[in-house]
């Protein structure tokens, strides 16, 4: 038995402990945005984050998540619906060929983006690297990050020029 | 109604409520060469569309090509609304299910037209339209860079204009005006003398009463308004935010997982098999023994050895299982075959040139050789290549009172379902096959093994099964790119102009003008020898272009070497006869700025190559620092005669480019003891973003038949890069991966003779 809480619900399930996490998000729980790539951590398809540091699933057993904060790709948006201002920028980048690595590319971009709002390239190479695209859209993986970041920070200008009390929306 | 034209064949009909659906299948015709192959029998036609115009004005075309990422469905709907003058936004494509023949047009029926009652009357008409178009219908392949060339060109672009004639017509019989005052706009008819104007579904059931045009008038490229346009793609949304269908994430009540072994030495098989420790595993359900499957598909074909399975509550049990067999494999007669032994034996066979057969031979070869000024020689040698798609091959099956439904991502719908019926002994009709998103393909999901697999193992389990190959039975048991040896000779007189050229390599697959040059010379002869392997063959993106646009590509830089020129300067004064590949060649070398003077450890190098219809040319700048190749900077020009989606375009040569640079950096199986060395993305590396270079995509329409996309991206980067690396090191790369070979260490094995 384990209690995992996934994009804010917790849920309980019977699984063995030492199962990759990755399996129990797609099996027990139902959540197949998370995919399968390799099984030993080399390419990052099966990013999710893990008190939102990027972690990959397919290494990281449930016992080592029991009780954690895990957010998958269907956690991405906002509550209401609205799209991550990464996935605005996937979109108006047309990133995506064959789909099947993104969620893995948009969660370590999430990471990145909430650890560093205003990367150098390097710090996205870096950030980026575990995650492999067959599909070679990694010049647009690099553009839509930049585009994130400067949306992130007009956001966080316009906030703070808003409400200056709100300290939350200041880099 | 139906009429047949030059190349398409037009059908039409009514469908209640006030529709029409049209019907346009494509024969082989002229193209029939370069087809010829994805072709089994005459009278067997290669695409087919169906367009259907409903009461609410909204456009649907169903076509018979698999998403793996090219944007297929996006570039081909804009083919169709511009023809017919539709407004983008009600325009709507899906994919054709895998249903063949006549014998099944009632589910093709059933699916366009939804659970509608037909009246009697119009069944007669209906019917025709789905007996004609169906009997079309006979294979359905997604690959060979062909949906836009065959599907677009003569399927959907023939379509949207037949419809807007037909649609017209019946206008101005309605209005009483001339026809040619009809005016068609944005999926609207108007006239304006009169100020009449009315949506097209308003005329649609009077149209589907009318013969087709046997020609429709296509647009001229001037006259496009969506072809050329930037439009989003339509599966991209579904794709940031996990909602995208993947075959893996299919679900179906009562399913159970499992995972596959087969034998590691390829037509081998399994002598014993000991599964007590594996069922003593919690969530283990049963070990299976399938027996092999023959496997055919679009090249050549292949029986795949038999297997064994675990089947399990999730894919983990599953996977903890199958490494606890204890499995004994039956010895072969290839246990000890390694590449080393291949290249050998590939070396031998081109030297002896037993059968060697001319791909080409024209001008005295032996006359220029012995009046030469210059010699020279030397041997290229690619290894084999994995596809690694990124989704791992899997398919759920589900097989109960003698029908068969499976789900599963493949470039060949209805081809797999023929091979599952043929693996279950059932008749086609009892096996429904549902296509799902494909996460990429590459050519390795043209194969049918594993969705064999998967049906086998729910027959024999009785409850559905969703099989899920490990990433190392995906590298271990792939259709492999070829290993290939190829041996050239050029000379060149006084003035180094080149005389004659011969080459020799092995294994012949398709297409058959992958190792042909543009540049013009005198003498050449061309020709391939056999020499057979145990190794799967399978298409990788590009198939011979991969391999073939290395070797020429670099040796033409070698000749020009030889001669003491600049590489782009020797290759354009080869191509005076040939203005489009040498414009398509100046666009790449200006845009790179090609005399632009480089640092120190810096190189620059050219290729160019036209494969599936398309003319790419690629400038490479790169990066030597400790014996470490740094791709910097690719230029590409390309010509497809005209890009659909000039975006899409752009998109797929950027993937085409990193999938051949993958390979030229680090791209190798090995073969030792007759199985594959490597296993994972450990040891068979992929591309990352920190490698990645920036790319440049420079269109040209040239206005010339449309050619692929998929793949010409990919033959050209290798050489380019490698050209680079002799430009800043010396260091001439005739053998690939590049991470084998120490720049540092170089030693010039040109074998040139006075």
């Amino acid at each position: 038995m384990a209690v995992l809480t996934v994009n804010g619900v917790k849920r309980e399930i019977d699984i063995d402990p030492s199962t990759p996490l990755l399996w129990a998000i797609r099996e027990q729980l139902g959540l197949t945005g998370t995919k399968f790539g390799c099984g030993i951590s080399q390419c990052g398809a099966c990013t999710i984050r893990l008190n939102g540091n990027a972690i990959r699933s397919c290494v990281t057993p449930v016992a080592a998540a029991d009780g954690q904060d895990i957010q998958t790709i269907e956690g991405l948006a906002a509550d209401d619906g609205t799209r991550h201002r990464l996935q605005t920028a996937w979109i108006k980048h047309q990133v995506p060929q064959c789909g099947y690595c993104q969620s893995g590319q948009l969660m370590s971009a999430a990471a990145l983006l909430e650890s560093n709002p205003d990367p150098t390239d390097d710090d996205i190479d870096t950030a980026m690297d575990g995650n492999i695209c067959r599909c070679g859209m990694y010049g647009r993986i690099k553009a839509a990050i930049k585009t994130a970041a400067k949306a992130g920070s007009d956001r966080a200008t316009s906030d703070a020029t808003d409400d200056a009390t709100n300290e939350g929306g200041v880099r | 109604m139906n009429k047949w034209t030059r190349r398409a064949f037009i059908t039409t009909g009514a469908v209640v409520g006030g529709g029409i659906i049209v019907g346009v299948a494509i024969r082989p015709g002229n193209r029939a060469g370069k087809l010829s192959p994805h072709v089994t029998t005459d009278g067997e036609t290669l695409v087919h569309t169906w367009v259907k115009l409903d009461s609410n004005n909204i456009v649907t075309a169903i076509v018979p090509h698999a998403e793996m990422g090219q944007g297929v469905g996006t570039a081909l709907t804009q083919m169709l609304a511009d023809e017919l003058d539709a407004d983008w936004d009600l325009v709507k494509f899906e994919e054709a299910p895998a249903i063949s023949e006549f014998a099944n047009y009632p589910l093709a029926k059933g699916m366009l037209l939804g659970d509608v009652d037909i009246p009697d009357f119009v069944v007669p008409t209906v019917d025709g339209v789905f007996m004609r178009a169906a009997q079309a219908l006979n294979l359905q392949v997604t690959g060979g860079s062909l949906s836009v060339r065959t599907t677009g060109a003569y399927g959907m672009r023939v379509a949207g204009a037949a419809i807007k004639e037909m649609l017209r017509t019946a206008a101005a019989e309605a209005w009483q005006v001339p026809v040619d005052q009809v005016i068609a706009r944005d999926s609207q008819l108007s006239h304006k003398a009169s100020g009449r104007a009315e949506p097209y579904a308003a005329f649609a059931e009077a149209a589907g009463q009318m013969t087709p045009p046997a020609t429709p008038k296509l647009k001229t490229q001037d006259e496009f308004k969506i072809m050329g346009r930037h439009v989003e793609r339509h599966d991209i949304p579904s794709k940031v935010d996990g909602t995208a269908t993947f075959a893996l994430d299919v679900r179906v009540p009562g399913m159970l997982y499992a995972t596959v072994r087969r034998p590691p030495v390829f037509g081998g098989g399994i002598a014993k098999v000991d599964d007590t420790k594996t069922r003593a595993i919690k969530g283990v359900v049963d070990v299976v023994q399938l027996p092999p499957a023959k496997v055919e598909a679009v090249v050549g074909g292949f029986s795949s050895a038999e297997s064994v399975a675990v089947v399990a509550e999730g894919y983990w049990p599953a996977k903890q299982g199958i490494d606890a067999l204890d499995i004994e494999w039956t010895d072969t007669a290839n246990d000890g075959v390694s590449s080393g032994s291949i290249f050998e034996q590939f070396d031998r066979d081109i030297s002896a040139a037993v059968d060697r057969e001319a791909d080409v031979a024209e001008g005295d070869l032996e006359a220029a050789m012995a009046s030469a000024a210059q010699v020279i020689k030397a041997d290229y040698h690619v290894p084999y290549l994995a596809h690694t798609c990124m989704e791992p091959l899997n398919a759920t099956a589900e097989v109960k009172d003698g029908r068969c439904e499976v789900w599963v991502g493949c470039q060949s719908p209805l081809g797999f379902r023929r091979a599952i019926a043929a693996a279950l002994d059932f008749d086609i009709e009892n096996v429904t096959l549902h296509n799902l998103f494909m996460g990429g393909g590459f050519g390795r999901k043209s194969r049918a093994d594993y969705a064999i697999q998967a049906a086998l193992l729910a027959e024999k389990v009785g409850r559905p099964v969703q099989l899920i190959w490990t990433r190392e039975e995906d590298v271990r048991q792939d259709f492999y790119r070829p290993a290939v040896q190829s041996r050239f000779r050029a000379a060149l007189d006084k003035a180094g102009n080149l005389t004659a050229w011969e080459n020799t390599y092995v294994d012949k697959h398709e297409p058959v003008d992958a190792p042909l040059i543009p540049y013009m010379v005198a003498a050449r002869d061309i020709g391939h020898v056999s020499s057979p392997t145990h190794i799967p063959f399978g298409a990788w993106r590009s198939v011979d272009h991969s391999q073939h646009g290395f070797f020429t590509e670099s040796f033409i830089d070698e000749v020009a070497a030889a001669a003491g020129q600049d590489p782009y300067a020797y290759r354009a004064a080869r191509l005076l006869h040939k203005p489009r590949q040498l414009a398509v060649l100046r666009r790449a070398a200006e845009a790179a700025d090609w005399e632009r003077p480089l640092g120190e450890d810096q190189g620059r190098g050219i290729s160019l190559q036209e494969s599936f219809g398309t003319i790419v040319a690629q400038v490479v700048e790169v990066t030597v620092v400790d014996g470490q190749p740094q791709v910097d900077r690719v230029v590409a020009a390309v010509d497809p005669g005209f890009a659909v989606s000039p975006d899409g375009l752009k998109a797929q040569i950027e993937s085409g480019i990193v999938y051949g640079l993958t390979a030229a950096l680090y791209g190798e199986i090995t073969i030792e003891d007759g199985a594959v060395k490597q296993s994972n993305f450990n040891d068979y590396q992929a591309l990352r973003m920190s490698a990645a270079p920036e790319i440049e995509t420079h269109i040209i329409n040239s206005d010339n038949a449309m050619g692929g996309a998929g793949e010409p991206g990919t033959p050209g980067i290798a050489p380019a890069l490698a050209n680079a690396i002799y430009d800043a090191t010396g260091f001439r790369i005739r053998r690939l991966p590049l991470n084998l070979i120490d720049l540092q260490y170089q030693v010039d094995e040109t074998d040139t003779q006075a």
